[in-house]
């Protein structure tokens, strides 16, 4: 299974810590392109732009919340086909069993680490 | 034959008597209600008694915890107790938010230095850098939950005020009440470890829609 960590990854995140944390996780990890968002509307127009291989999102956000965003994805021809991983701290089941009914690759727990991070994308974009 | 219909029920008695009487206060009614039982007393049946015995005490109970609810200074309570801890909980926010940017400065710098660095020592504080921006969520997690310690605390000061404006202090008007969360969103926040899936409950629960 190759990755192209080259690609472009876009991660939303109303938390700029947390968008910096991810952004450095993610270099450790090899990949470099990354690009930030911190709503769901301004990553909706980014993602629309074209040129993202990968969406990794937080859920707690407002006033469009990652489950709306990934909905809103998933509606969107064009984009519908974008892996989209979720980070939240958000872990009952409902919130996990609400993210895979709107199309969710994969769910990531907070706190995480660097490893879990890999293993999940690794998987997402291997079997994208 | 007794005929429920011609007995309204004690609710619609009472808004009439409500209605007549809109001046009345509860003290009034209470010691009318007083004055009406204690000379029924010798006309009561031991049960009876009993009873009227336990509705006194339980009268008596209802009128201590009133005379304690208004006995709170509950205009400290919503103007300085609720709105101070929260300003304090904002600070922990404020403050934990700023030493978690400069470790974060600090260890974007090392990365730096660890990009002129190679072999063992280069993967040596790669590791270490990597457990450092692992351990800096904890500042996201604690902002969500002192939020949600924020919320907690603002339904008990309505509560609070509400309970009071009820039975003890009239002089100030109900809170309004906290609204609820917006159940759509599903925004729980994080959970308290005994109650929390972690990543390989929710890994078993992704598999189990394949």
């Amino acid at each position: 299974m190759t990755i192209d960590k080259a690609m472009n990854v876009l991660i939303v995140d109303d938390y700029k810590t947390m968008l910096r944390i991810i952004r450095n996780l993610l270099k450790q990890i090899d990949f470099h392109n990354v690009d930030e968002a911190t709503d769901g509307a301004e990553a909706l127009g980014k993602l629309r732009a074209g040129g993202y291989g990968l969406v990794i999102s937080d859920w707690n956000m407002a006033p469009m919340t990652g489950l709306q965003l990934l909905q809103e994805v998933r509606a969107d021809a064009k984009l519908k086909a974008t892996p989209f991983i979720m980070i939240t701290a958000e872990s009952k089941a409902e919130n996990v069993v609400a993210a895979k009914q709107a199309g969710v690759s994969n769910y990531i727990v907070k706190p995480f680490n660097a490893e879990t991070l890999r293993e999940k994308i690794e998987k997402v974009l291997g079997n994208a | 034959m007794h005929d429920p219909s011609a007995d309204p029920p004690l609710s619609e008695r009472l808004e009439a008597i409500r209605a007549r009487y809109p001046a009345t206060q509860p003290a009034m009614v209470a010691e009318v209600v007083q004055s009406v039982l204690a000379t029924m007393r010798g006309h009561l049946t031991a049960t009876e008694t009993m009873l009227l015995s336990e509705v006194e005490e339980l009268g008596q109970t209802i009128a201590t915890a009133k005379a304690e609810i208004a006995a709170l200074k509950v205009d400290d309570i919503t103007a300085s107790h609720i709105p101070s801890a929260t300003d304090e909980l904002d600070a922990i926010v404020a403050h934990t938010a700023a030493a978690t940017d400069a470790i974060l400065e600090t260890c974007e710098t090392l990365d730096q230095v660890g990009a002129g660095l190679s072999g063992e020592a280069a993967q040596h504080l790669q590791d270490a850098t990597t457990r450092i921006y692992e351990a800096c969520s904890f500042q996201d997690i604690t902002g969500q939950r002192i939020t949600k310690v924020v919320a907690a605390l603002k339904a008990i000061e309505a509560k609070v005020a509400n309970i009071v404006a009820a039975f003890g202090d009239r002089r100030g008007a109900p809170a309004a009440p906290v609204p609820p969360p917006d159940a759509a969103l599903l925004l729980n926040g994080p959970q308290l470890p005994s109650n929390a899936m972690d990543q390989s409950d929710i890994d078993k629960l992704l598999a189990s829609f394949d």
